[in-house]
């Protein structure tokens, strides 16, 4: 009997809850595989659906996106070999599931920790809560190809914001196969999309874009493109996650400066009287 | 109007120098190259003192002496001590409060009532507020062992200046940081009033240093490399700049920049209230606020009745001696804004909106902008979409509160927003909606040092206020 022809996959786009090729026809070879090769186009098109993707997803209950965190930390468990098997380690992806899982239980309690009543000097109920920025652009770490991706997507979104990542252009096939672990967890379309190709195509169209409300620089390796990026950033004044030291501990505890970076406190004041 | 006889204040509590230095390493020392300007009263144009222009040297100098307060006496202060300073400042500030807002009102041009009763206690305020942070920054929330940036590099505006050098330096020092300040060059003298402070307390010297000039001296020092934090309050354009030019560094940024609020009235507030509120929001500092309810929607079905009480409550404002405690309005802080209130106002005109003054009788010399408002403005208009910085309100309508959502986040700017309606759960559920750092829900132009204060969107990002402003002179 002859050995069964193997069912290939197709590594493609993730946008708006769907997966598209480039509209550019393009791809590169990545381990044997064609890879989609993002255009400016496909960047703008990302941007589109995200911030489609805002108002559901911003305005879904903490809870909700907990629970739906934590959904996507299940399935990521279930597709563990699939990743080995595409060369992450096997320790890597138990870390991105936990790291998922971290995230997954701020969702309900950031807003406690990071905001509150403030006492004024006046007859006045005053409290501050933080809210979504809105889009944020993101250029993932070049490796760890699936640790670091999940530990800058995770953050983005666990508070209500909608993400356009522009994926490690070496290892691009976790990501895509990380975004058909979220196209199984419930998460709204749009919420998460994932570019794969050059970050120097897709990353000064995101950082120049006038809708999208923030960008993480966490992946750019290269300091006259971070400056140039954050140059094109300040034309909307979006805020900017510096990119991370080249030596940076993807497995130590990351803090919460991540989720506050890409969070707005909004202040409510209301007079008290009868 | 009911005539009162004129109630100045007076200025002889204010001893001013006929020339300043700057004030570097805990001394008055004359500029480099000698430069200098000149501050004036805006509502009478005399002059007041001379102030120097700091150019590159004496940037370089003051960071230096920044660099070197940081490194030997400030930063390895306990923080107790560090508190105790900041204590000592907040009182000094308010024994010689009477002094800092007749200065205060001479300089900037806004009314005494308002440097006396709003400014000068937020002042002394925010100094306390702070000084009890400083030996408290583990329980802040930002890890065990929080760690100041540095030097801070800070510039300020002309609209609320000594406020505003609170606002800057108060948590930069009780995070453990050293600055060099910029005050704006219309309004530099309470900051050299405060240096003096500085020198009383017996602040260790660099700790604050104050550097006077223009847009020049501004932009040297905040692209100084030696500079670790830059934080600035001002215009959306010269924010962009700043954001542009510390690209690519280390520094830390925090902005406070342009507004354009919505102060949204539904049918069922109360109009009286409302109407206090609606001049309170945008004629408050004659609008010189970065947060001024410039922008009033007011439900269709009240507009009229709205309008005719805000035109009636309008006539009785007294414009006129900032110095004269029954004075509402003072003057426009410079030729220069007085010029940009004036060229948007024609534009108003021009562009078809309806624009409608009390009778106001204006002093002969000064600057001087009578309260107004235009009437039947669209979204497009650049009435309703530029930042004024004066008392000019643009006056639109809306008829559901989800198209009052729209209207009121159709701008770039997202710094506050005000709801005026009986009802709790409508404010609940338009404060969700509204794209803005302070949304003030029956009252407006509200400030503690508590609270914290920012802009979402193109009015900058970074918090002031609260224990969320210390964030911004941490390395967290």
């Amino acid at each position: 009997m002859s050995e069964r022809v193997a069912v290939r996959k197709t590594y493609k786009l993730f946008i708006g809850g769907k997966f598209p090729r480039s509209e550019s026809g393009r791809s590169y070879l990545v381990q044997s595989s064609n890879v989609s090769l993002a255009s400016r186009k496909d960047a703008r098109d990302a941007v589109v659906a995200a911030r489609a993707a805002v108002k559901g997803w911003a305005g879904a209950t903490a809870y909700n996106r907990g629970q739906i965190l934590y959904r996507a930390a299940e399935m990521l468990e279930g597709r563990r070999e699939q990743f080995v098997a595409l060369g992450v380690p096997g320790d890597e992806v138990d870390a991105a599931v936990d790291r998922w899982v971290w995230y997954a239980g701020w969702a309900d309690k950031l807003s406690q920790v990071y905001g509150g009543a403030n006492p004024v000097a006046g007859p006045y109920f005053n409290l501050s809560a933080p809210e979504p920025t809105g889009v944020v652009a993101v250029v993932a770490p070049e490796r760890p190809a699936l640790l670091g991706l999940v530990s800058v997507i995770a953050p983005a979104i666990v508070t209500g914001n909608t993400v356009v990542v522009a994926a490690s252009p070496t290892e691009p096939l976790a990501a895509v196969t990380l975004a058909e672990v979220l196209a199984t967890s419930d998460l709204p379309g749009g919420v998460v999309n994932i570019l794969t190709g050059r970050i120097t195509e897709t990353a000064p169209t995101l950082a120049a874009h006038m809708d999208v409300n923030a960008i993480d620089l966490t992946g750019v390796t290269d300091a006259d493109l971070a400056a140039d990026l954050e140059v094109k950033a300040a034309e909307n004044l979006k805020r900017v996650l510096r990119p991370a030291p080249a030596d940076h501990d993807w497995s130590a505890d990351p803090g919460v400066t991540r989720m506050t970076t890409l969070l707005e406190t909004k202040t409510v004041w209301h007079p008290k009287g009868v | 109007m009911f005539e009162y006889a004129p109630a100045p204040e007076s200025r002889s509590v204010v001893d001013l120098k006929a020339s300043y230095g700057l004030f570097i390493d805990g001394e008055f020392v004359d500029p480099a190259d000698g430069g200098s300007f000149k501050s004036i009263n805006p509502a009478s144009e005399e002059v007041l003192a001379e102030v120097s222009e700091a150019g590159t040297q004496d940037v370089e100098r003051a960071v230096r002496a920044a660099r070197k307060a940081y490194e030997k006496v400030w930063g390895p202060m306990p923080g107790r001590d560090r508190a105790k300073y900041l204590f000592r400042i907040a009182r000094l500030i308010q024994e010689r409060s009477r002094e800092l807002a007749v200065l205060e009102s001479l300089d900037n041009g806004k009314p005494i009532k308002e440097s006396r009763d709003v400014d000068l206690p937020l002042v002394a305020a925010h100094f306390f507020y702070y000084a009890g942070w400083a030996d408290k920054l583990e329980h802040a929330g930002f890890g065990a062992n929080p760690r100041p940036i540095g030097v801070a590099a800070q510039v300020i505006p002309w609209n609320f200046p000594l406020l505003m050098l609170a606002w800057k330096i108060a948590p930069a020092l009780a995070a453990g940081n050293t600055v060099v300040l910029k005050p704006a060059e219309t309004t530099p003298l309470t900051a050299l009033l405060f240096a003096e402070i500085c020198q009383q307390a017996e602040l260790p010297a660099g700790v604050v240093n104050i550097i006077t000039g223009a847009g020049d001296t501004g932009r040297t020092l905040v692209e100084h490399p030696g500079v670790d934090k830059v934080a600035f309050t001002g215009s959306t354009d010269v924010g962009r700049a700043i954001a542009r030019s510390v690209a690519g560094t280390r520094k830390k940024l925090t902005l406070e920049l342009g507004g354009k609020a919505a102060n949204i009235v539904f049918d069922d507030a109360p109009i009286d209230q409302a109407v206090e509120g609606i001049v309170n929001g945008i004629f408050f500092n004659q609008g010189h606020v970065c947060c001024a309810g410039s922008r009033l929607l007011v439900q269709e079905n009240v507009a009229d009745r709205v309008l005719e009480s805000l035109k009636r409550r309008m006539a009785q404002l007294r414009v006129g001696d900032p110095l004269d405690k029954n004075t509402d309005i003072g003057a426009i802080n410079s030729a220069a804004q007085l010029e940009r209130i004036r060229e948007l106002s024609d534009a108003g005109s021009a562009e078809g909106a309806e624009r409608w003054s009390p009778p106001c009788e204006l002093p002969d010399r000064g600057f001087w902008f009578a309260p107004t408002i235009f009437t039947g403005v669209t979204q497009a208009h650049r009435i309703a979409r530029e930042e004024i910085f004066g008392p000019v309100l643009s006056v639109l309508t809306f008829r559901t509160p989800a198209e009052a959502v729209e209207k009121a986040n159709n701008t770039p700017y997202g710094l506050s927003a005000g709801i005026w309606t009986d009802k709790g759960s409508r404010i609940l559920w338009m404060a969700d909606r509204l794209r803005a750092g302070v949304v003030w829900a029956n009252t407006f132009n509200k400030f503690d040092p508590t609270s914290p204060f920012g802009g979402y969107k193109e009015s900058g990002y970074g918090r002031e206020g609260g224990r969320h402003g210390l964030e911004g002179y941490l390395n967290v």
